[in-house]
């Protein structure tokens, strides 16, 4: 099939940037949407062209380095998979795609579509650990924990950081991603001895890097990878105003 | 230079516990005046550079993803094993090393291997108190599962995630150094260089992906955990950054190269489909529990999965369950893929391109029913769907091997020091436990192994007998360094031919498939020795690299690493030859068994073959390391 | 108290505040609705204007009442600091608007919704409280006893076409506005659970039909009566 495509250039992040329009032909619907855009960049390469920088690494849907915001949604028209793992099936011959660099004030653009997603790490180092160190840790099996939670610890725990969730949110909020992380060790018995300081303090950093508010629209969970529902941002506004009321940190 | 692994004296299973004590401490106030650099942020490198942090040491840690938590660790799907023998099925820590040192096919180093069996349980209790969220069961205690065709279960799982769990943890400790400031982070950067001064290793040069600036580290003692080349076949699970630059730069300055033509071919991945694809991938070996693959017995062209119910039972070759009945489907990766290509090389393969086999879940849906199956490989089952637009509930799955896993590596002491002093290599970098094959659910087992249980020790050691002065980055080792790297750049720059890095990437990948992938013969490695000295001469004329270094410039990286993959083909095309034997993932074809099985020679290979560099254009020079084995009998694996 | 300034001024504790303040304004609007209703009764507006006075002579109803102008007016402060973070945390547009049809057009369009509201609680209050509130009304006796004609007002108001329609198409909106704040205010509590979210999201759809069309329904039967 044929395609129109609608790239967003920006040289370096103090370009101004613009769209750019390529033709492709002859896609295969085998290929995965990053093949698509490796041929582009092939040709452009032969051509003398600079290549479409994108990120991307292990291409098997799990390491959340792609992103891309392909015709007004995050990973792309398909739900729960990322940019990586889209076809060229799920479009058609002839169709115009758009494809725009996760927008947020905290994600600003390094260069085409590859964005700086280090607030994101800073969030983790801000609390998203059990503090223990290598050795001296009890036996594995020393603390049972219900089947239950330990699922939803790991529903939570499976967020692959792509940072979809601030990319479809109208406010950039970063939210669900903070939550997962908050969520996962909130459920567990090892995140229990930090648990209030752990919420305030990555909710802190999350403020501090420039997302937007949560207005509950639910359009992070629509668009995650992962599918981590609206249940683990409310179990982070538990914990932050629990941790609030009870913590001894004033 | 004579190789000498440093292996303790004693008993087997007492040889770690003696060295450890013999190992010199650094007194915890001294510390903090040593530096150290780890490369790579995958299970071996978070968990090394986390671990440093928490001794107190200062530590870089450098990782060319955006992000550390992006190091391809994460794809690792089936699980981690550890003897904890929580199930009471006769597990032990000296079964787990049998079981590792048999599936490598005797090719590995005892010694190291009992390490990796006794610290797997510690890895285990570290990880739960992370807050890795493994699989549990009714009770709440842990789930296990058997994996890869071991008798017994020993594998620990989160979902198919569990290498994303495993790395989520050593990430959050290691967010939790770089929050006490003890580890500094420095993502997308790249190490271009190893920086040797008066023989030992004290720096790396590196270039920032962003900016392109070259930049110079100082330090005590450097660790490389920067992962397998399985990229040098262009196609393969490794993810699209996988690289062997920063390994392999350190072999030129000097550190041995391992057994680099061992090299694991994983059996169930996705077939190619097509000559636009960039990367193959792996569905979990755990579907070879239920599923049964098979090819027609008559050979039937182009045959669609979608038809595969035209063929008659009786029409149907399980070839697995035919010649391995007390293992079936569960043989061994090296055996199961090795088949695969026989069947396929007879004419008997499926699907468009005839390089591709059945995995057929009919039976065992209608033995456990449709939610048990999907209970079980459901998001497998919707991955592969996406990927090809069969539906596996319908009709069979096909699958081919891929190139998924490198055993060699970074040749290492027992310390896990290369033959540089301070240059240290871990996981997948090195080459050391898995010997000529690596048993399922054992590499993360690995990297956590040497990054939280055997560096912190070993590195200690070194370091306690080095003076705590730092070297500046003016020093003009590093100035040298920086130049050369400079140089380089500026020469890949400037060709401007005609040909792209990937064309020349998918070139290399093809010689190495062909001649030196699932099956090699001296007539072939012959012919890919030239091909590639042709190829290697061709790039540095014809290539063509865009841009300037002072920018995001994704096609200089890959140029950087393909030059490396490209020098590296040769080595492992000059070890494939080397080794007429047969062993593990390295089938010669000329040393085989009356019924196709790998053959091996154990009274001339029985060794660890390291390569030493030799000079642009040169060939490398072969040490070896004999290998003794004192508490295994070396028997002709059967899985009969 | 620092710690409890920065808690409500951080993100989660604005939120808190919406929600708050919002479950207070969902509670106010179904006894305004109740009193509202007595308009309906048929008896020449006795029921309403025995009512309207009372509740504006018992203290404790001045009380609330003073509470319920200030929650107004802290939910729509809060909702303005929270739209000016939000627009800046994406400086730079998405030239593709957002493809999504799986959250609801109220809930990303809160804040525009809550502006039509606040220009109907001002055309509102001036309309009717105002005039209720500083005595320009005519008296009405019943049963000896003097009380301000409310009715009178509201029944000449809703008998012009633009005025009712005007109401009745504020109305919807408040449908709307309600329709995705209900539920959020229980997600922003932290109450989010299998059992009992979906009965909360049903409840709150339910709760803003009947609130929008209780109020609605007045200025249409008024007008209709003429």
């Amino acid at each position: 099939m044929n395609l129109k495509l609608k790239i967003w250039r920006q040289k370096n992040a103090n370009d101004k940037g613009a769209f750019e329009s390529y033709d492709v032909s002859d896609v295969s619907p085998d290929m995965s949407f990053l093949e698509m855009l490796d041929v582009l960049n092939e040709d452009l390469s032969r051509d003398g062209k600079d290549p479409v920088h994108f990120d991307h690494d292990c291409r098997e849907g799990i390491c959340g380095m792609c992103s891309l915001y392909i015709n007004g949604k995050p990973h792309g028209p398909k739900d729960a998979v990322t940019t990586c793992q889209l076809h060229m099936r799920s479009f058609k011959d002839g169709d115009i795609i758009v494809i725009e660099p996760w927008r947020a004030s905290a994600f600003p653009v390094h260069k085409d579509l590859v964005v700086d997603r280090s607030s994101f790490d800073r969030i983790i180092q801000a609390g998203g650990y059990v503090n223990v160190n290598t050795g001296g840790v009890p036996d594995a099996n020393e603390i049972a924990i219900p089947k239950t939670i330990a699922d939803q610890a790991m529903d939570a725990a499976q967020c692959i950081g792509c940072g979809a969730c601030v990319a479809a949110c109208k406010n950039a909020s970063a939210m669900l991603f903070t939550a997962a992380k908050v969520s996962q060790l909130a459920l567990l018995p090892q995140g229990q001895t930090e648990r209030h300081t752990r919420v305030e303090r990555m909710v802190a950093q999350m403020e501090e890097e420039g997302f937007g508010n949560c207005t509950n629209t639910g359009a992070c969970s629509a668009v995650c990878p992962k599918e981590i529902g609206q249940e683990h941002i409310a179990r982070l506004n538990r914990e932050y105003i629990g941790a609030k009321a009870a913590s001894d940190n004033v | 230079m004579a190789l000498d692994s440093k292996i303790p004296e004693g008993p087997l299973a007492d040889k770690w516990t003696s060295h450890k004590f013999k190992s010199k401490l650094v007194n915890p106030a001294n510390k903090r005046k040593y530096d150290i650099i780890v490369v790579g942020t995958g299970l071996a490198g978070a968990s090394a550079a986390a671990s440093f942090g928490e001794l107190g040491y200062n530590v870089k840690s450098f990782c060319f993803q955006d992000s550390p938590r992006r190091a391809h660790s994460i794809a690792a799907q089936g699980g981690i094993n550890a003897a904890k023998n929580y199930q009471n099925d006769g597990d032990s820590v000296f079964r787990l090393f049998y079981d590792t040192i048999k599936g490598g096919d005797y090719r590995g180093r005892e010694a190291n291997i009992h390490r990796l069996a006794e610290v797997s349980v510690n890895i285990i209790d570290q990880c739960v108190a992370q807050g890795v969220p493994f699989a549990r069961d009714y009770g709440g205690l842990l789930d296990n599962r058997s994996f890869g065709g071991a008798q017994v279960s020993r594998t620990f799982y989160a979902r198919g995630q569990t290498g994303q769990q495993l790395l989520l943890g050593a990430y959050s400790a290691l967010s939790r150094q770089v929050a006490t400031g003890k580890v500094k982070l420095y993502a997308r950067t790249e190490m271009l260089d190893v920086v040797i001064i008066d023989g030992q290793a004290r720096g790396i040069v590196t270039r920032n992906l962003i900016t392109g600036e070259i930049e110079s580290h100082s330090a005590h003692a450097v660790v490389l955990a920067t992962g397998g080349y399985g990229n040098v076949f262009f196609l393969s699970t490794n993810a699209m950054g996988s690289n062997v630059t920063a390994a392999w730069r350190a072999h030129k300055k000097g550190a041995f190269f391992g057994n680099p033509c061992y090299t694991q071919i994983h059996p169930t991945c996705i077939p190619v489909s097509g000559d636009h694809q960039s990367k193959l991938t792996l569905m979990s070996e755990s579907l070879r529990n239920d599923g049964r693959i098979w090819v027609p017995k008559e050979a039937v062209k182009g045959l669609k999965a979608a038809d595969a119910a035209k063929i008659a039972e009786e029409d149907r070759d399980y070839y697995l369950e035919r010649k391995y009945p007390a293992f079936g489907n569960l043989v061994p990766r090296d055996v199961a893929s090795r088949n695969a290509k026989q069947m396929c090389d007879a004419g008997k393969g499926v699907g468009a391109t005839g390089l591709a086999v059945f995995l057929d879940f009919s039976d065992a849906i209608k033995r456990d029913g449709l939610e048990t199956i999907k209970g079980k490989y459901g998001n497998l089952f919707d991955m592969y769907q996406q990927i090809t637009g069969d539906n596996p509930y319908e009709m069979p799955m096909m699958i081919y091997p891929a190139v998924h896993y490198t055993m060699g590596g970074l040749w290492v002491d027992y310390n896990l020091m290369t033959s540089v002093p301070g240059l240290y290599a871990a996981g997948e970098a090195n080459f050391s436990d898995h010997g000529a094959n690596r048993l399922g659910a054992s590499a993360l087992m690995q990297g956590l192994a040497d990054g939280y249980f055997v560096l912190p020790y070993t590195i200690g050691d070194y370091l306690a007998n080095m003076p705590y002065d730092k070297i500046p980055t003016d020093h003009e080792a590093f100035q040298t360094a920086e130049k050369e790297v400079k140089d380089r750049i500026q020469k890949l720059l400037s060709i401007n031919g005609t040909k792209t890095v990937d064309d020349f990437h998918k070139e290399l990948g093809h010689i190495m498939w062909e001649h030196c992938g699932m099956a090699r013969n001296a007539e072939g490695l012959k012919l890919a020795k030239e091909k590639i000295k042709a190829l290697r001469e061709e790039f540095w004329k014809n290539v063509k690299v865009l841009g300037d270094n002072e920018e995001m410039n994704m096609s200089l990286e890959k140029a950087n690493r393909v030059a490396d993959f490209i020098e590296l083909g040769e080595l492992m095309v000059d070890d494939a030859f080397n080794r007429r034997e047969s062993c593990g993932g390295h089938f010669r074809e000329e040393s085989q068994t009356p019924e196709g099985e790998a053959l091996r020679i154990d009274d001339e290979f029985s060794y660890v073959a390291a390569w030493e560099y030799q000079g642009e254009g040169q060939d490398a020079k072969l040490h070896k390391e004999e290998l003794e084995f004192e508490n295994v009998k070396l028997t002709q694996r059967s899985y009969k | 108290m620092s710690w409890f300034t920065q808690s409500i001024s951080g993100t989660i504790g604005k939120k808190l505040l919406m929600s708050l303040t919002g479950l207070f304004l969902i509670l106010f609007l179904v006894i305004h609705l109740a009193g509202n209703l007595q308009l309906l009764a048929g008896d020449g507006g006795k029921a309403f204007n025995i009512y309207a006075y009372n509740m504006a002579h018992n203290p404790l109803i001045k009380f609330v009442s003073y509470g319920n102008f200030f929650f107004i007016l802290v939910h729509i402060i809060d909702g303005i600091i929270l739209t000016r973070q939000n627009k800046s945390a994406r400086k730079v547009k998405y030239a593709v608007s957002t493809n999504d049809s799986k959250s609801s057009w109220a809930s990303k369009n809160m804040a525009l919704l809550g502006i039509i509201i606040l220009v109907f609680i001002i055309a509102h209050l001036a309309g009717f409280w105002y005039k209720f509130k500083n005595g320009s009304l005519a008296d009405v006796v019943y049963d000896g006893v003097t009380y301000p004609n409310g009715y009178e007002v509201v029944s000449f108001a809703f008998s012009q076409p633009l005025y009712a329609g005007f109401y009745v198409i504020c109305m919807v909106f408040l449908g709307f506005h309600l329709s995705h704040g209900f539920s959020s205010a229980f997600q922003t509590l932290g109450l989010n659970h299998k059992k009992y979210t979906p009965f909360i999201k049903k409840l709150g759809v339910l709760y803003s039909i009947l609130v929008a069309a209780g109020f609605a329904i007045i200025p249409i039967v008024m007008y209709l009566k003429g």
